[in-house]
């Protein structure tokens, strides 16, 4: 990159096009889907019908985002949603950098075996009907808190955060002991306000992981409309017409759509379950970039 | 301080008949002088013996005929009954087959193509440009495979779904094909969702890497001669072997526990012969028709061969590439 010189030789400027325009392929094939369904999420619902949507609604309308925000099923979903983003991702960042400080102290006693029983649960689970009889001993099954607690602590998280631990200086603990700082007085006051990076790092694994999940949702509390999350509710949305548009020909097809939930409602909700995280992304991208290298290195 | 605690330790075993309890002490010292820390981490062990640890101990469960009623100690014992019952179910080969069928093309494909395409990436001229690839690069790894689910039916539909108006206008195909109502199209729609989805995500760790090899190998053999291609090849390649070793590890040791979350959004009564993998499998004995013990061994049966199998991939990398993750 430095010398020019060399670099303009003619196969080099035919990689350079070549490479240009693979890029922009890839741009293409990743975006035309979303757009896609903004298109027809903003097109009047029985013209979707007719087909032949594609970057562009062709009778533009907000009609089919009213529908969906009057689904009282959608707004609870909504609601829970955003609890659970919400509480699960503070309680895992507190988590997270509470136990990746102790485990960064060289002179803790139980560094090492704390160390190694976090790790292994990244390799060794008791899989879904142990998991699922111990939420059962628990009673956890048909609550609020299922969405929580079991993810608690996250063996990935907590060795991102100590691997960005590890790289700040020791002497800043060091003359905060000298002080007469305790080691809670440490964290607190001088490790947490230097894991600002990491730590929206991991905020935005956590509340990604929180909101996009719908796994808990359908094995535990699919039948308590109170409790039941965003993802599934537009997983039953999507799902129910899917399958039964699966089973009837091609001509009935449209109709059936039309009658059931119409195709550019689905795309609304589809729209609307997923705008909060591609507003956060771009600005955390700098953050989770390192973030997932640090991972990468010490897990 | 440590050495001299130690040489109190000693003096007092020659002068009294207690040794274990003056070592004690030293421990309870060593825990109150780091309460805070104790303080700090205990809380978070004893989560993860509960949601981490006892589970494993649920292991039980598949060599009993379990029954949720009745306490440990009054479960019915029947040994390895339900490891018999597993191995004679034609359904457990063809879900085996499954797995292994769509995690070996998503190994193959979740790995070239993130290689390849931080490669390219590297090379590509224009800051912003470059910036401008990657953060979109991205954007799917973001969504819910719910919302990946209903995107990706809506781009297969026969009526206005982008891949068949495509494949039909190159006059490739000459009727649109129902790509999701047919068994032998499962496997291929999931391997290129997960490459659509995660490719740009799986890069980052390669870019990281690329971004650390020495500019001055870069100068030399532009200096030799050499092009773009062979600058990949021989430099930028090598250069990030390391970090494709240790993910190739991993990646095999997740060869059979590959989850179910893309196989479920994606599947549809028409196609479970192709679409069930040993995950679906244990969710569907084990909880929806309450075979507990059945669909533990079948957990079980997945947890302990990926042991294995990352075990083995370890002990093959030590050995060839001086690699390894343990």
């Amino acid at each position: 990159m430095a010398s020019k010189a060399f670099d303009s030789t003619k196969s080099d400027r035919i990689f350079d096009v070549f490479n240009f325009i693979i890029m922009t392929i890839i741009m293409v094939i990743t975006l035309y889907p979303f757009l896609n369904v903004l298109a027809i999420s903003l097109n009047d619902s029985t013209d979707t019908v007719r087909g032949g949507i594609y970057l562009w609604p062709r009778e533009f309308t907000w009609e089919n985002y009213k529908t969906i925000f009057s689904y009282s099923s959608l707004i609870q979903g909504f609601k829970i949603t955003i609890l659970r983003t919400l509480s699960g991702t503070v309680l895992g960042l507190l988590s997270g950098s509470m136990l990746a400080y102790t485990l960064s102290r060289q002179d803790f006693k139980s560094r090492k075996f704390i160390s190694t029983f976090l790790a292994l649960t990244m390799y060794v689970s008791g899989g879904l009907v142990p998991t699922y009889m111990l939420m059962r001993h628990l009673d956890l099954i048909g609550t609020f808190w299922i969405y929580i607690l079991p993810g608690i602590v996250s063996a990935f998280n907590v060795f991102v955060i100590r691997s960005f631990i590890d790289g700040l200086p020791y002497a800043l603990q060091e003359s905060a002991t000298l002080d007469g700082a305790n080691d809670f007085t440490i964290y607190y006051k001088v490790i947490l306000p230097l894991c600002k990076p990491v730590l929206a790092t991991i905020a935005l694994f956590l509340a990604v992981g929180q909101w996009n999940s719908w796994f808990d949702t359908y094995l535990y509390n699919g039948n308590k409309p109170h409790l039941t999350t965003l993802q599934f509710e537009l997983m039953k949305i999507l799902q129910s017409t899917n399958q039964g548009a699966n089973m009837i020909n091609a001509n009935d097809m449209a109709n059936q759509m039309a009658q059931v939930s119409p195709e550019s409602i689905k795309m609304a909700i589809t729209i609307v379950v997923t705008l909060p995280i591609l507003f956060v992304y771009p600005f955390l991208q700098r953050y989770f970039v390192s973030g997932m290298t640090l991972g990468a290195v010490k897990a | 301080m440590k050495t001299l605690s130690a040489q109190a330790d000693t003096r007092n075993v020659s002068a009294t008949p207690e040794p274990p309890k003056q070592r004690k002490k030293g421990i309870w010292r060593t825990v109150v002088r780091q309460r805070y820390l104790y303080m700090m981490s205990v809380p978070f062990v004893i989560w993860l013996f509960v949601f981490n640890y006892l589970p494993i101990w649920g292991w039980t469960m598949a060599f009993q005929n379990y029954k949720p009623s009745k306490s440990f100690f009054e479960q019915e014992w029947v040994g390895l009954k339900h490891f018999v019952d597993l191995f004679q179910d034609e359904r457990f080969y063809l879900v085996l087959r499954n797995t292994l069928a769509m995690s070996v093309m998503g190994l193959i494909a979740g790995f070239v193509i993130p290689i390849a395409f931080a490669i390219f990436l590297n090379e590509l001229r224009g800051k912003y440009f470059k910036r401008t690839v990657q953060t979109i690069s991205y954007l799917p790894h973001f969504v819910s495979w719910v919302v990946v689910a209903g995107i990706v039916t809506k781009m297969l539909s026969i009526d206005g779904g982008i891949v068949n108006e495509v494949l039909l206008a190159l006059h490739i195909i000459d009727e649109p094909i129902q790509f999701m109502a047919q068994g032998k199209w499962f496997w291929g729609i999931v391997t290129v969702s997960d490459v659509w989805k995660e490719t740009g995500w799986n890069a980052i760790i390669y870019l990281a890497a690329i971004a650390g090899i020495d500019r001055e190998l870069y100068e030399a053999a532009k200096v030799d001669g050499a092009g773009r291609f062979r600058q990949m090849w021989n430099i930028t390649l090598p250069g990030i072997r390391t970090t494709i070793s240790v993910l190739l590890i991993m990646s095999i040791g997740h060869l059979i526990g590959i989850g179910f979350e893309k196989q479920f959004q994606l599947s549809n009564s028409l196609v479970t012969d192709y679409s069930e993998v040993l995950d679906l499998y244990a969710l569907n004995y084990g909880i929806n028709i309450s075979r507990f013990s059945y669909g533990t061994a079948i957990s079980m049966f997945t947890s302990i061969v990926s042991i294995i199998l990352l075990l083995t991939a370890n002990g093959i990398m030590k050995k060839t590439t001086k690699e390894s993750i343990m």
